[in-house]
């Protein structure tokens, strides 16, 4: 088990790697650099200052010396002017030159510095996080027990009319984006056009103080796309276990249906689902991002949106390795969770 | 003109609508009710010997809910019937089912033939045995027929698409035109939106761009991953580790990440998208190619002449998809020639080339763990074993015994595959990516309607509600397969 770990760890590593290595990449395609030069500098640059600006900056080092500077596995780069000041990835022109450090990236704890928001991207991305965790925390809160119940209800006798209904629920909830269900909502609940105006269409003041009524279209929203898959699996996995033999011994022995489905069915039946909830946390990041730039919610997901829309190269790589590591880190809870709930399946 | 309300002369019939909704909802959360509590029902022998069971009250309550269920299906098509007859007199929803003439027939037709035919036609004809299955392919088709009706042929449309109108920015559903003339059409059905176009008939034009784009990237995303899957499954060892690898590096990467990196102007300058384009492009090709050859390399005769006709015209189709006005790629710096503009046929703008390539790229990692899947399932059975031992090469094992054998779950990962490409495109335009801003496409108009929601919320319900529809429309018609595909 414990090497099982370590491999994936280490072919977790090598994953990220690559991602951020391929997202380094497209970012830092000339054209993006022009971009970013003339949004920093002036939108009327020519060419020449634009290349100048760029090669002060160190930004038109070659690509894997620029990556390992981020990295942190290569000192960074020192630009000496003509009049003699010198500026450098590390320090800024008014730091004393014996306090000067050669390295800093990832590894040395520094993440860089956001051109967008001025400010460090290791404390954006901190803040930023928190704002997203509160929006997750109250989606998994309202999702998983609401899908875990609907499956359940429509699992356990396969065919019933309370099946189909909820089926039919959970398909129009698969069908139905966020950014639909979203629209709809607002549109519904928080215009003057349909005049109820139960909810707030904007999350901005749930940033501070989140309460029922500016925070919980957002939090349905996000919950409705993705409880449909789990209701769909988690009744798939609940129809298969009550064909299963022992549940037929349980009910010749006469134990009542309850019983069956609370003490014998349930616990084998939510196996299944668990690996399913793990892997639909990744997807919720999508649905994160559409509700935050619809409900103007400033999270995780529209940091996202400012970074890539303004090409703010080092907040991206940050945003880029947290969703990556996200992403991994659920995939592997899922596999050492499904070989802990599930003790038939040992891993050789 | 005056304003149109949404049933004009048909509104007596809102209230047996609404009486019957209200029944029907009320009948099914008792039915769900119902179904908790357990309930012994009597049953009777008769003299002759048949039996009777009383259906007790959960049988009277099932019979409320499906006379209510036809009431209100007959009330709907009442008002379609009514519209199709009046026009506009019977208001918004009698207007829009007066326009949409062409798209019934073409249903009626349709599902006429289907079912006359059914027995003869397959998985196909068993799909009209499922009621599911029946609405889901209605749905469906609906949406095609309106958008070959519409963005093709623009029978549908009612005013033309780019343009503005003064004085109708904003206007809600049904508003007069204003300054109309003697042949124009007279009100705006569905609105107008922020630039004053018509939401009705943008909405009826974006629909081609969606049902001919999701489908196709999704026919390109299954063609690369089964001419990756099926080795990588068949075969397995270093060249399996290789590609699950990468496409795990693919998958891992996040949906919407990889959307804001590629589909940006910046990037199309550089021509990646065009260098993705002809990669991913070109499995179809090899996928064809190997097709026949493996089944026809025993019979020269047939195979030659066949693989060049049919290989020339998929190569020509290839080189005129990735070509754009004349080069494959052009930027500043140099140019990729192409075909010459004479020979190519198939316009492909950049903007829809680098969502297309967006749109495969992300698709097809997980086409490809599925046909992977099937392909290790598949080669221990019997028949694999019996043509390897016939002596047939190892692609046609792949593609003329494992893929006919796997074809069940395809079709349905295909069926479920297009929504999900469709929520994606919508997805790119909501966020205002790739496609031009007047692109009358859902995502796009959503995108645009959002601004204004809370005030004049018409003009982005309308493509959302459509956009629904017609992925689960789509979802219901893979349920209805796979039911169907289980059943033997």
């Amino acid at each position: 088990m414990g090497l099982f770990i370590l491999r994936r760890l280490g072919l977790m590593l090598l994953t990220a790697l690559c991602l951020t290595f391929i997202v380094f990449w497209l970012t830092n395609l000339y054209p993006n650099l022009e971009k970013l030069a003339k949004t920093q500098g002036n939108f009327r640059m020519s060419d020449e200052a634009v290349a100048s600006f760029l090669d002060d900056r160190g930004y038109l080092d070659p690509l894997p010396v620029k990556f390992a500077q981020w990295l942190g596995v290569a000192p960074g780069w020192v630009t000496e002017k003509e009049d003699g000041t010198v500026t450098g990835r590390c320090f800024t022109e008014g730091t004393p030159v014996d306090e000067r450090d050669r390295f800093c990236g990832v590894i040395q704890g520094d993440w860089g510095y956001s051109t967008v928001f001025k400010d460090d991207v290791s404390s954006i991305v901190a803040t930023r996080l928190g704002l997203t965790g509160k929006l997750m925390f109250w989606v998994l809160v309202l999702m998983v027990p609401s899908a875990l119940l609907i499956g359940v209800l429509a699992g356990m006798r396969e065919g019933s009319k309370i099946d189909r209904s909820l089926s039919t629920v959970s398909i129009v909830s698969t069908a139905t984006p966020e950014y639909v269900s979203g629209v709809i909502f607002i549109a519904v609940f928080a215009s003057s056009a349909f005049g109820l105006k139960w909810f707030k269409g904007s999350a901005t003041s749930a940033m501070e103080s989140a309460n029922f009524e500016n925070f919980f279209l957002p939090v349905l929203t996000i919950s409705l796309y993705g409880m449909g898959y789990i209701a769909r699996m988690t009744r798939a996995s609940m129809t298969e276990v009550m064909t299963a033999q022992y549940i037929r011994t349980a009910r010749l022995k006469g134990v009542s249906f309850g019983n069956i489905v609370l003490k014998h069915a349930l616990r084998n039946a939510l196996i299944a689902p668990f690996t399913v909830i793990m892997l639909q946390i990744p997807w919720l990041l999508n649905g994160v991002v559409i509700v935050e730039t619809l409900f103007n919610y400033k999270g995780f997901g529209w940091v996202l949106v400012q970074a890539a829309g303004n090409n703010d190269i080092e907040l991206l790589l940050a945003v880029s390795v947290v969703s990556v590591i996200v992403v991994l880190l659920t995939q592997l809870i899922s596999d050492i969770g499904y070989v802990f709930l599930n003790p038939r399946i040992r891993i050789s | 003109m005056e304003q149109l309300t949404w049933t004009g002369a048909l509104s007596p019939l809102n209230f047996a609508l609404y009486i019957t909704l209200a029944i029907l909802l009320a009948g099914i959360i008792a039915q769900m009710l119902l179904g908790l509590v357990p309930q012994g029902s009597t049953r009777a022998v008769s003299a002759d010997g048949t039996m009777a069971a009383d259906q007790g009250f959960s049988g009277l309550v099932g019979k409320v809910v499906s006379y209510a269920f036809l009431a209100t299906l007959g009330i709907v098509v009442l008002y379609l019937l009514g519209g199709v007859a009046m026009g506009t007199d019977a208001g918004i929803i009698g207007g829009m089912a007066r326009q949409l003439v062409p798209v019934w027939i073409a249903l009626a037709v349709t599902f006429a033939v289907s079912i006359m035919f059914k027995r003869k036609l397959g998985l196909y004809g068993k799909l009209f045995d499922s009621t599911v299955g029946m609405i889901g392919f209605g749905l469906v088709m609906f949406w095609v027929f309106a958008g070959f009706f519409g963005g093709v042929l623009e029978m549908i449309v009612t005013h033309d698409t780019l343009s503005q109108t003064s004085g109708m920015k904003n206007k809600l559903p049904g508003t007069p035109l204003r300054g109309a003339e003697e042949g124009d059409f007279q009100w705006f059905l569905l609105g107008g939106d922020n630039l004053a176009r018509d939401v009705f008939s943008r909405l009826f034009d974006g629909a081609w761009v969606v049902v001919v784009i999701a489908p196709l990237a999704t026919v390109f995303a299954f063609m690369v991953g089964i001419t990756l899957g099926l080795p990588a499954g068949y075969y397995g060892g270093r060249l399996d580790t290789i590609l699950s690898f990468l496409a795990n590096l693919i998958l891992a990467f996040p949906v919407i990440l990889l959307f804001f990196l590629l589909v940006t102007p910046e990037i199309v300058a550089t021509g990646i998208p065009s260098y993705m384009a002809m990669i991913l492009f070109f499995f179809p090709v090899v996928f064809f190619c190997v097709l026949l050859n493996s089944r026809f390399y025993t019979q020269p005769a047939i195979r030659t002449p066949l693989l060049i006709v049919v290989l020339g015209g998929l190569f020509w189709a290839y080189l005129s998809l990735i070509t754009n006005n004349g080069a494959i790629v052009s930027n500043d710096s140099y140019t990729l020639p192409g075909i010459p503009q004479a020979l190519d046929w198939i316009a492909m703008p950049s903007e829809t080339l680098v969502v297309f390539v967006s749109v495969v790229f992300v698709n097809s990692p997980t086409v490809f763990r599925i046909v992977r899947g099937l392909a290790l399932d598949i080669k221990t059975r019997d028949y694999v074993a019996a043509a390897q031992t016939r002596g047939e090469g190892p692609w046609y094992i792949m593609l003329w015994e494992i893929l006919p054998n796997a074809r069940g779950p395809l079709i349905v990962d295909f069926c479920l595959r297009i929504g999900y490409t469709t929520i994606l495109l919508g997805t790119l335009g909501f966020f205002g990516l790739g496609l031009e801003s007047e692109s009358p496409d859902w995502g796009t108009t959503i995108n645009a309607g959002r601004r204004l929601l809370s005030i004049y919320p018409h003009a982005a319900i309308a493509p959302a509600v459509c956009l629904l529809t017609l992925v689960l429309g789509l979802n219901l018609l893979a349920d209805g397969l796979r039911e169907e595909s289980l059943r033997d």
